[in-house]
């Protein structure tokens, strides 16, 4: 494993982002537009609210952002090289495949996870400032703050090796970005339905997903990897 | 195809290629097969045939980008397998029609990219030289999206020869360039052939090949002939003499008999004559003889070269007339 390879793809890719602001709006844009139906429905609870909503999980549903955030740039990651043509000059270099594709996840999870925790901070930071009297308080629990902070960037690497994954098997970016929101559906309903409390939130709960999480991003770099056909996708054949 | 002629004259240690009965296919369909050749260090040798002849799959599959079904070869020393994959990618560099740049970054960050994959030492000093190399320094900080192809395509080459290869494959690298661009990129093959670098060009310009390359391979899935253009030229046809007079010659057998190294004649339109010889520095002088003893009036006493053109177009012609009697 070379570092420097790594690095090489990493900082070429940020350069890239930097560059093409189209897609970092994208990526901002989707959560944003995922969050403005829950953010006017608690800035429109009245004070009388918050002893109900100190019961309930509601902002547990804000895990699903870096389910999403990174879907569209990992999905595109390989596949819209491929488009380009350049996936065939760095697969002449002496890197591995699962140098690249650490390179691309790397690069993919950066933004997501710069992304997400700035949307969470928009919208609490919102809803401390503009909700009634007490609703604030009564939403925003320590415990899940940290489960936030600490689960972004886990749920973001899983978003992103189903996107890679599917990115290196498609031959089409919209494609590509449209499996990758579906494969990460499923993330998102556990999410939801952990907010609403028909899964009850817990400790042993949270070390158990997050136990499976590290795993399944572990496994996720293996498997990814030897899903990356070079000559398929050097060729299209195969 | 001899199998001695598939063998570098100039190869004084071991092959920068060596390629033994190397076969690619896809499904049924062959992209190429039985392809036999010897690169020496310091060859440019070049790769001719029509499209879809193979010769991409080919480059592609001598770095290491598709694995072979058939044959076995090694490539700057390295046996060809796949977990010889890095090694050999780190003695190469292959160059593709596409020049595949990142086209929001400057020229610069590219080559920065690349240094960093290839690990090169000293990567700042490397990147120098190859934009001097290649007469861009001055568009160093330019996004590559705002340069013209010819550009890019010398970017491409730059990309190429930040690792020093020992072995460079160029795919059809004037592909699409301008004459001024084209001979550019024909000064620097020349001179990377000059300073040693071993390369291997496939193109479909066959002046090209004939001007910058030692010897030239022709495949059309199979590989039909290997040589240098000169040897192509007598493999595949005579040698031959023309004669142009102002008026028809009375007897012409009685001039052109027992002519050293003529082997035959033809008359070709009124006062022209081709004569076929095994030697055309022996032939002509004695013709001129007999034709000012027989008081012919010479206009032009012409040796016909064959172009590798017409070398190409014979070989791919009989190929396709084998397949059409097969077919």
């Amino acid at each position: 494993m070379s570092g420097r390879r790594v690095m090489a793809i990493v900082r070429k890719e940020l350069r890239d982002y930097r560059r093409n602001r189209n897609t970092v709006v994208t990526m901002a844009l989707i959560p944003a537009i995922f969050l403005v139906q829950p953010l006017v429905a608690i800035l429109s609870l009245p004070a009388s609210a918050s002893v109900p909503l100190s019961h309930k999980h509601e902002l547990l549903y804000m895990l699903a952002i870096p389910a999403l955030v990174p879907s569209v740039i990992a999905a595109a990651s390989i596949v819209t090289e491929r488009e380009r043509g350049t996936l065939e000059p760095v697969l002449t270099t002496p890197i591995r495949r699962e140098e690249f594709l650490l390179a691309k996840a790397l690069a993919s999870l950066v933004p997501s996870v710069v992304i997400s925790y700035a949307v969470y901070g928009i919208f609490v930071g919102v809803i401390e400032l503009t909700a009634h009297a007490g609703v604030a308080p009564a939403l925003l629990h320590v415990p899940e703050v940290i489960a936030q902070l600490i689960f972004t960037p886990l749920i973001a690497s899983f978003s992103i090796w189903v996107g890679i994954a599917i990115s290196t098997r498609v031959s089409d970016v919209r494609a590509a970005q449209q499996l990758s929101v579906l494969g990460n559906l499923p993330l998102v309903a556990l999410t939801t339905l952990i907010s609403q409390n028909v899964v009850h939130p817990a400790l042993g709960l949270a070390l158990g997903l997050g136990a499976t999480l590290l795993v399944i991003d572990r496994l996720g770099w293996r498997i990814v990897s030897a899903m990356f056909d070079r000559e398929r996708l050097i060729t299209g054949t195969r | 195809m001899s199998s001695t002629a598939a063998l570098a004259p100039s190869a004084k240690k071991a092959a920068a290629l060596s390629v033994h009965g190397l076969g690619k296919r896809f499904g049924d369909r062959a992209a190429f097969a039985d392809v036999s050749f010897e690169i020496g260090y310091g060859e440019v040798f070049g790769f001719l045939g029509p499209n879809g002849a193979g010769k991409t799959t080919t480059v592609r599959t001598l770095g290491t980008l598709l694995a072979p079904t058939a044959g076995s070869a090694t490539v700057a020393g390295i046996p060809l397998a796949p977990e010889n994959g890095v090694e050999i990618r780190r003695r190469i560099a292959i160059m593709p029609e596409l020049p595949g740049l990142y086209l929001r970054l400057t020229v610069t960050e590219n080559l920065e990219c690349f240094a960093d994959l290839y690990d090169v030492p000293d990567p700042r000093g490397r990147i120098e030289r190859a934009l001097r190399a290649v007469n861009l320094s001055d568009r160093a900080d330019d996004a590559c999206g705002a340069l013209s192809k010819g550009l890019r395509q010398r970017v491409a080459l730059a990309r190429a020869l930040l690792s020093e290869p020992e072995v460079l494959f160029l795919d059809e690298p004037t592909s699409g360039l301008d004459p001024v661009a084209t001979r550019d990129v024909h000064e620097l093959i020349t001179e990377l052939g000059r300073s040693g670098v071993t390369i291997f060009l496939t193109t479909h310009r066959l002046e090209e090949a004939e001007r910058l390359c030692d010897r030239v391979g022709i495949l059309n899935t199979t590989l039909r002939t290997v040589g240098t253009p000169d040897e192509l030229r007598d493999e595949l046809f005579a040698k031959t003499l023309t004669v142009r007079t102002l008026a028809p010659l009375e007897q012409p057998s009685e001039v052109f008999a027992g002519l050293p190294a003529v082997e035959g004649w033809r008359e070709d339109g009124a006062g022209s004559y081709v004569l076929s010889v095994s030697d055309p520095e022996a032939a002509a002088p004695a013709l001129t003889r007999a034709l000012v003893s027989a008081s012919a009036d010479v206009l032009s006493i012409s040796e016909s070269r064959h172009s590798l053109e017409d070398v190409y177009l014979e070989l791919i012609r009989e190929t396709e007339g084998a397949r059409g009697a097969w077919s």
